[in-house]
């Protein structure tokens, strides 16, 4: 009776295991829910034309070195420009209020981060205020497209050029 | 040699149809399918914890090492993730499950026919299709997934520990961009695949038990052909499912 009695106890373990495996799987793995774990910090906004593929969690970086994360990111229905919002950690509280953020790409193939570029003022960015300047990512695509039509341009005139 | 391969083949979906006719049956009476998922999971859970572990440190690594070349080292989280799901997960625990469980069901029930326990069953007029083959055929087919899906957690887990932790991969990139990548198929195409090899594994390890020669040497050879038939067929399944999965 007592082994019987481990037995089950044994297979409801293994059972509830699988299906709370399963239920993260299903559930937490696509999409977004997982929390990081929450940091003491303030958040402050940006509005950009352009977010790109920027992602909730992605980081915050000054000079390189992590100093918060993406919190969320919203539509402004009135200007048509992203709101994001920006977790930075409480221990970064010298940053001036008039530094400007950028979307950038991490490596080739990299996700994107938001870069702060230090200001020169001597308030300090706090909870709640908006970062004025900002640069929208940069559409790899489009990019391309000026480099070629700017390449094919010269090149017609060139051939003309032989042409003649 | 042709002849007995199809022999063979035609005998285990006979075989495959009077077991699923006995399912039903077996399942109006729990106790023993539960037994058996407890034989077959609850019993293998350290090993497929551990390989996990392992495979997921592993993959840790060598993603890293690769993905760094390209300086896109966030990716890590979703090639673990979508390798962990799609592939590892359900085809190595298929693997482990095979050697640890489906070598256990042959050799018991090889032994049981070796020692006219289930001859001893039929003259007494009790099935030993319900009441032996079936609920162990039950007990993998339902302990199967649950081992894949814990086998993914452990890895995802393995992986995050060496990219995030040892690595210094950015958390945020690597859960993000992972939750960002993977969308629910890939979770169906694991859990679809994890079914049908838990389906093939139990089914050659019960068939080659109740098949074997009622000898010592007939038992161990059997126990051998349960690994490597369920290996070999798992794999084809595979690249079937893949396949499939794939073309839609």
């Amino acid at each position: 009776m007592k082994s019987q009695r481990s037995l089950e106890i044994g297979t409801g373990l293994f059972v509830l295991l699988g299906f709370a495996a399963l239920f993260f799987l299903t559930t937490q793995l696509p999409g977004s829910g997982l929390s990081l774990g929450e940091q003491a910090g303030y958040s402050v906004t940006a509005k950009f034309d352009n977010v790109g593929d920027l992602k909730v969690g992605s980081p915050v970086s000054m000079a390189g070195v992590r100093i918060g994360r993406v919190e969320a990111i919203r539509f402004d229905p009135t200007d048509y420009r992203a709101v994001v919002s920006l977790k930075v950690e409480s221990s970064f509280d010298r940053i001036p209020d008039d530094s400007d953020a950028s979307i950038q790409t991490q490596g080739l193939l990299g996700g994107k981060y938001v870069g702060i570029g230090p200001g020169g003022s001597e308030t300090f960015l706090k909870q709640g205020s908006q970062i004025e300047f900002t640069q929208s990512a940069i559409v790899l695509e489009s990019l391309v497209n000026k480099f070629f039509a700017n390449f094919a341009s010269k090149d017609a005139g060139t051939d003309t050029a032989k042409a003649e | 040699m042709i002849g007995a391969s199809l022999g063979r083949i035609g005998a285990v979906v006979l075989f495959l149809l009077r077991v699923l006719g006995q399912c039903l049956p077996a399942l109006a009476k729990p106790r023993a399918v539960i037994h058996q998922i407890y034989n077959a999971g609850a019993r293998s859970l350290i090993i497929i914890m551990l390989c996990g572990l392992f495979v997921g440190m592993v993959l840790g690594l060598q993603g890293f090492d690769l993905l760094q070349r390209f300086g896109s080292e966030d990716a890590l989280g979703v090639a673990a993730a979508l390798g962990f799901l799609k592939e590892l997960g359900p085809v190595v625990t298929a693997l482990l499950f095979a050697g640890r469980a489906g070598t256990a069901l042959t050799s018991e029930i090889g032994l049981m026919r070796a020692t006219d326990q289930l001859t001893a069953m039929e003259m007494m007029a009790v099935d030993p299709l319900r009441h032996v083959i079936a609920p162990r055929f039950l007990g993998g087919v339902i302990a199967m997934p649950l081992l894949v899906a814990i086998f993914d957690i452990v890895g995802l887990f393995g992986a995050q520990l060496i990219g995030v932790q040892l690595m210094a991969v950015d958390p945020g990139a690597f859960w993000s961009q992972m939750q960002a990548a993977v969308e629910l198929d890939d979770v169906y195409e694991g859990i679809v695949k994890s079914i049908c090899f838990g389906f093939a594994c139990s089914l050659i390890a019960v068939y080659e038990g109740y098949h074997a020669p009622p000898t010592a040497q007939g038992v161990g050879l059997a126990t051998t052909r349960t690994v490597v038939v369920s290996s070999v067929l798992v794999l084809l399944i595979d690249y079937m499912l893949t396949a499939a999965f794939l073309g839609r």
